[in-house]
């Protein structure tokens, strides 16, 4: 029992990471039809700017989180005004190469300024158990969950009761009656840019402790955008529901079922439901897009 | 005569090459509701996206009370005061009623006053208060227009703009929303500038009228004499002839000369 527990909330740490990843995917892709390839790559970079704010600066874990956040989200603006607003309307494939391009740019901009060691700070949660149903449990893992619970807390809270939160919905889902609105669309879409870009802060500074930090750590986002797949690519939900089943398929078939299984039960899982659902588990049959 | 709320002066807005509107120049009197009469592809609703700022006009100004407004931003415009119902109603489909009405009210500097605005809303519109929680997109097409015009109320506009507020409602339905237009013009002096292919009701609602034909302005005057012109009324003889408004589509050719 206390295996399956450990199993359990390593699986469920490790799906909220996907699940934070998944999440910037989804809210580009809602407000943009972009699908930014980059996402994983600006967790890295998020992981690397907690590191020298950390480490270089010698700052608190929670000062650095706060400041690499605000760092990445201010970052993520200005790659949306300064590159990505240039190739809207552009056909899906060149909005698709940039993104990838964007990734090998951020992690050649990170091996220079970091090397390409892998790196490590420590956190209040490094080394530290907590105790649950008699399992023990590394507060890392307690860290993540507890995080990505707070953040989705926030962000609810946000889309739904301020008129910013709103007005990003509305002109996720009618980009056209925004314009009539008088919403400032363009400056809407930038800021769900730097929304995504400190929602992966959070998730880069969370995973640190888990694994060292080093400039491939972004290609975790491939098994995020399967999350988001799984969830129906549009569904906030169904992103952080996806995540969480693929970390916790992961870790379950790494414990019981025959070895490198773990690396493709992601990909298996995701095949089989999009045979039953095309859609994706939380996705709309035919939605309207505006 | 005073200075005309709004005044189009020989505007050309182009679609990439295709010129949609060949110089218009039109104006829009404080107090009045204005029609703009015309068959399908006549630019109807390109002139209301010049003036909202949606489009750029290529030649030509928009001039709203008394200031230059063509080729600025759509938020800016609306801030200004004028406020845009768009063709087919464009609801936010999942957000709900009461939020966008709220989004109405996004471009507003005065945030303090938005409530009180809300209860304006929902008193001419008391339908809305009822299904305030209900999501947009699950609502009767006739309820989306009653939304899509409080919506734009919830800018305390000084001009409205209407495109094609009938499209696809009943005879009835149609009937209410052009009342909705009249008490808003009588009890609140709100001007309103309406497009529309349905002239029967277009024009026993407004007072100005204008008909537009590929892009071009062919016939103004006030709605009375307009109504009384042979080649309206043959306009409507073509609608009787059809029988029912097949959709949004005219079968015969119209001309207005
Ligand atoms: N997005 C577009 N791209 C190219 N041409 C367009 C576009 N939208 C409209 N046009 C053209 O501009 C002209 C005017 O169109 P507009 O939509 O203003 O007409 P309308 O009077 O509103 O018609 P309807 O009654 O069908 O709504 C038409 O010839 C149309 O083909
Ligand atoms: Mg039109």
């Amino acid at each position: 029992m206390s295996q399956v527990i450990q199993i359990f909330m390593s699986g469920l740490a490790e799906g909220c990471i996907y699940a934070l990843v998944a999440l910037g995917f989804v809210l580009i892709y809602k407000a943009t039809e972009m699908v930014n390839f980059a996402q994983g790559d600006l967790m890295m970079l998020g992981a690397f700017v907690g590191y020298f704010l950390i480490v270089g600066l010698g700052a608190n874990y929670w000062i650095a989180l706060v400041g690499a956040v605000v760092i990445m989200a201010v970052f993520s603006y200005a790659l949306d005004v300064f590159v990505l607003r240039r190739v809207i309307g552009q056909p899906q494939f060149a909005v698709v190469m940039l993104t990838i391009g964007l990734g090998f740019v951020f992690r050649a901009a990170a091996s220079m300024i970091w090397g390409a060691n892998p790196l490590a700070f420590v956190t209040p949660f490094t080394d530290g158990t907590t105790s649950i149903g008699g399992a023990p449990i590394p507060d890392v893992s307690l860290s993540i969950v507890a995080g990505t619970a707070v953040l989705c807390g926030l962000l609810f809270a946000l889309f739904q009761y301020t008129p910013v939160g709103v007005a990003m919905q509305a002109a996720s889902q009618n980009q056209l009656a925004a314009y009539y609105m008088g919403i400032p669309v363009k400056r809407i879409f930038a800021l769900i840019w730097a929304i995504s870009g400190g929602v992966a802060a959070v998730a880069g500074i969370l995973l640190a402790p888990l694994t060292l930090i080093d400039t491939s750590i972004g290609f975790l986002g491939l098994k995020a955008f399967a999350a988001a797949v799984l969830g129906g690519f549009g569904s906030i939900p169904g992103a952080l529901a996806g995540g969480i089943a693929i970390g916790l398929i992961e870790q379950f078939s790494g414990v019981y079922l025959m070895d490198g299984f773990k690396d493709i039960a992601a990909y298996v899982v995701l095949l089989l439901v999009l045979f039953v659902r095309p859609q994706g588990l939380f996705g709309a049959a035919a939605r309207k897009r505006v | 005569m005073r200075e005309p709320l709004l005044r189009l002066s020989n505007v050309e807005t182009f679609y990439g090459p295709i010129r949609a509107i060949r110089g218009v120049s039109l104006d829009v009197h404080q107090g009045t509701i204005v029609a703009v009469l015309g068959a399908n592809g006549a630019g109807k609703t390109t002139i209301l996206k010049t003036i909202s700022g949606v489009m750029d006009p290529l030649k030509g100004a928009v001039v709203f009370e008394g200031r230059e407004i063509q080729g600025e931003d759509p938020d800016r415009i609306a801030r200004a005061g004028i406020a845009h119902v768009p063709e087919g109603r464009e609801t936010f489909p999942y957000l709900t009623v009461r939020q966008n009405l709220l989004m109405g009210a996004y471009a507003r500097r005065d945030r303090a006053a938005v409530p009180g605005d809300l209860e304006m809303v929902y008193g001419y519109i008391p339908r809305l208060r009822d299904l305030s929680q209900r999501v947009a997109g699950s609502m009767s097409g006739g309820e989306q227009q009653m939304l899509a015009i409080g919506r734009a109320l919830m800018s305390r506009p000084r001009l409205l703009l209407l495109d094609e507020p009938s499209l696809g409602l009943s005879p009835r339905l149609v009937g209410e929303v052009f009342e909705l237009i009249r008490r808003l013009n009588g009890e609140t002096g709100l001007t309103i500038l309406v497009v529309e292919q349905n002239a029967g009701t277009a024009l026993a609602t407004c007072h100005f009228g204008f008909v537009l034909e590929l892009g071009r302005i062919v016939m103004e005057d006030t709605c009375e004499n307009l109504m009384a012109k042979d080649d309206i009324k043959e306009f409507y003889l073509g609608m009787k002839d059809e029988g029912v408004r097949e959709g949004r589509r005219w079968k015969r050719r119209k001309t207005w000369r």
